[in-house]
């Protein structure tokens, strides 16, 4: 076959698949996000943002994945490093820190819940070691702040390892040869990391924030397992416009915010992080 | 014979297979009722083992039951036989969706109940199924902290905040429970029992200054109210756990705690506040949906669920009551003891001021619920000032009333035209 159009040929079910189950889905979404019935309107739109929690419900999910984001990028960093300086067990201790990707992100919101609920394990404990005298509330509307550090704790235990998985194969990339030339000059290993490894990781950093963001301002089950309804987030509430409210219009009009706001820090994360034109590693 | 001939031939057999057991296949029984597993595996045996013709009994959560039910109907052929929901389900279809059920010859006894299932048409859209309400239920040990002069069977509000008070004195911590999880039905207890109670009304009363004081009635009570209410949804978890003594829920959802350990707990009325004692029953219904693929066997299971034996058979299944005229026998579950008993104490009480299911709110019945658990997590969570919230969300009632132009039910009076917010 000509060389010419054999690519376009081996993408063609891909893109097929993609055409009909993604694009064709989506125009359909939009299409319910814009009308009411009779013809377009942003109705649907005004509707979402007018409702009183719809502010919260924004606050909420950028916090959240403000404060949970940078950590498990720093930590997975970390991880990825020490990783790879590994002579014997890479391979078991990789296997061990990827274990929480293998699991629903609603398990995970239970295994924190039995952590933290008022008969969970961090009670026992603390009940044990004489902290405290009888098992204490701890996910109650009183204590946002808890709330908010319990949901953090599970998505970091859970998310970072995805990152991880990126940033591991990205350092593995990066030839040994500059590092050795760096110690002949007698750079610090600090400055082996910031000058050598940063920069020659920038394409896994862009795939892996990139990742990350979206999944961040998609989370649900964690949330909905945690905070119930003390802790408001954007997917949550299309849900409940979706299958509550019975409200299709208004929750297309929701998934659309998400994913405009997804686009955008996408975008955000590709133009900050960019390779420059002609670099190789 | 080719390996392809042989693929071939394996799948023209499957294929002949999978029509011979469609073509006999059992009527499909989609429901929202009776989910929890054991409930569902006692539909199938006790329930609708005794249907000749054979059901597939498939209980769902609401979301994924309406989506299916919608692709059928959007699709104009469907698989599913029998429709079991609550009246609340129903009324958010279209009528025209579900199959015109009057000549069945079958019905409740409640002229009510029969009403209610016309969806506001002329014709019976669906068939009373079964019912149940929303009781109170109590540890036995915090019996004793019941104030002077008080009757459990006639209980207040003033009554009822002033025990949990007592028991949260004497426990240390908050005991009174309510189920304001995710999944709780708060909103059932505001529409049917505290704006009954206060207001003789829910949509005309709604921000009237006898709201302003029912809610701060509530306010007093949820500060004997453990604070993780907000995380409980099925209270008879609760019961048997010790965090909660004193609780309000559906008469199915506190069921497991007096089965598990009938002499501990009681059950009693809802209380009575300055209008009456209210309260609200549930309904659930059986329909057919117009794409039913086999309309007689679909008529012959609503008939046969509707078999004075059945609705014992359903009863002990699921803890909801008949819709017809049975003699109940003897040997039924604790719960249904306890809760019967309750029900029928709240029902007969001198001051019992019944607050029908909403109606004729179609799609709006999730917007209409969410009002009043908006108008909850505003005043009681985050402690806005009551009256303005109220002013707030009344606006928000009144569109979906003149939207949906539902007339009043009771409690309120009656209106021409879509009950007015007053």
């Amino acid at each position: 076959m000509n060389a010419r159009v054999l690519p376009y040929v081996l993408i063609l079910p891909v893109t097929l698949f993609l055409c009909l189950f993604f694009l064709y889905p989506f125009l359909l979404v939009s299409k319910q996000a814009f009308s009411t019935g009779s013809g377009f309107t942003l109705d649907n739109f005004r509707e979402v943002t007018s409702y009183w929690k719809f502010p919260t419900t924004l606050r909420n999910t950028f916090l959240l994945a403000a404060a949970v984001v940078p950590v498990q990028l720093a930590l997975a960093l970390l991880m990825a490093t020490m990783v790879n300086k590994m002579q014997k067990g890479r391979d078991l201790i990789l296997y061990v820190w990827t274990i929480p990707l293998g699991i629903s992100d609603l398990a995970a919101g239970i295994i924190w819940l039995a952590i933290f609920e008022q008969s969970g394990f961090l009670n026992s404990m603390m009940n044990g070691l004489g902290i405290v005298d009888k098992p204490v509330n701890l996910l109650t509307f009183q204590n946002p702040g808890l709330v908010f550090l319990a949901i953090a704790l599970a998505e970091i235990w859970r998310a970072t390892a995805i990152m991880l998985v990126i940033l591991v194969a990205g350092i593995g990339l990066i030839p040994k040869e500059y590092y050795e030339a760096a110690e002949v000059f007698g750079a610090s290993p600090w400055k082996r990391f910031t000058r050598i490894t940063l920069p020659l990781l920038r394409p896994s950093l862009q795939t892996a924030l990139v990742l990350r963001v979206i999944l961040a301002f998609e989370i649900f089950a964690v949330v909905a397992a945690l905070g119930g309804t003390l802790f408001p987030v954007l997917m949550g509430e299309t849900y409940a416009y979706q299958f509550d409210l019975l409200n299709s219009g208004a929750a297309a009009a929701m998934a659309l915010i998400i994913l405009a706001i997804s686009i955008g820090f996408t975008l955000i994360i590709l133009r900050l992080l960019r390779v420059p034109k002609g670099a190789t590693i | 014979m080719t390996f392809y001939s042989k693929i071939l031939g394996a799948a023209s057999g499957l294929a002949i297979a999978c029509t011979g057991m469609a073509a006999q296949a059992e009527t499909l029984f989609w429901s929202t009722q009776a989910k929890p597993v054991e409930e569902a595996q006692a539909m199938r045996e006790q329930v609708l083992g005794g249907f000749e013709a054979g059901v597939d009994y498939q209980p769902n959560d609401g979301g994924p039951w309406l989506t299916r039910l919608n692709a059928e109907l959007q699709a104009g052929s469907g698989t599913i036989g029998v429709l079991g929901a609550l009246h609340g389900d129903f009324s958010a279809m279209n009528p025209d969706d579900l199959v015109d059920l009057s000549d069945m010859g079958v019905m409740s006894a409640s002229g009510t109940f029969n009403d209610l299932a016309k969806l506001g048409t002329d014709s019976m859209q669906y068939i009373p199924w079964m019912q149940a309400s929303y009781i109170m239920a109590a540890n036995k040990d915090a019996l004793q902290y019941l104030p002077d002069g008080a009757d459990i069977n006639a209980l207040t509000y003033d009554q009822l905040i002033q025990w949990a008070a007592n028991a949260h004195e004497a426990a240390g911590e908050p005991k009174f429970g309510f189920p304001a999880g995710p999944k709780g039905l708060k909103h059932r207890f505001f529409q049917g029992y505290l704006y009954p109670s206060y207001t003789n009304g829910v949509v005309r009363t709604f921000a009237s200054d006898e709201a302003v004081g029912a809610w701060e009635a509530f306010r007093k009570l949820w500060e004997h109210t453990n604070p993780a209410s907000t995380n409980f949804s099925f209270m008879q978890e609760q019961l048997l756990s010790g965090d909660a003594w004193i609780v309000f829920d559906h008469t199915s959802r506190l069921a497991q705690a007096f089965n598990e350990r009938p002499d501990d707990f009681v059950a009693f009325p809802a209380p009575a506040g300055p209008t009456g004692r209210g309260f609200m029953p549930v309904l659930a219904g059986v329909a057919i949906p117009k794409t039913a693929p086999d309309m007689d066997a679909a008529k012959s299971l609503v008939e046969y669920m509707l078999k004075p034996e059945t609705q014992i058979a359903t009863l002990r299944a699921t803890n909801f009551f008949p819709v017809v005229d049975v003699a109940l026998p003897e040997d039924l579950p604790p719960s249904v003891k306890a809760a019967g008993d309750a029900v029928a104490k709240m029902s007969g009480s001198a001051d019992a001021n019944p607050g029908l299911l909403p109606a004729g709110l179609g799609d709006k019945g999730g917007d209409f619920n969410r009002v009043f658990v908006d108008s909850f997590e505003r005043i009681v969570l985050a402690g806005q000032d009551i009256r303005m919230v109220l002013d707030d969300q009344k606006g928000k009632l009144a569109a979906i009333m003149e939207e949906t132009g539902a007339p009043c039910w009771a409690p309120d009076a009656p209106s021409e035209g879509a009950c007015p917010v007053e």
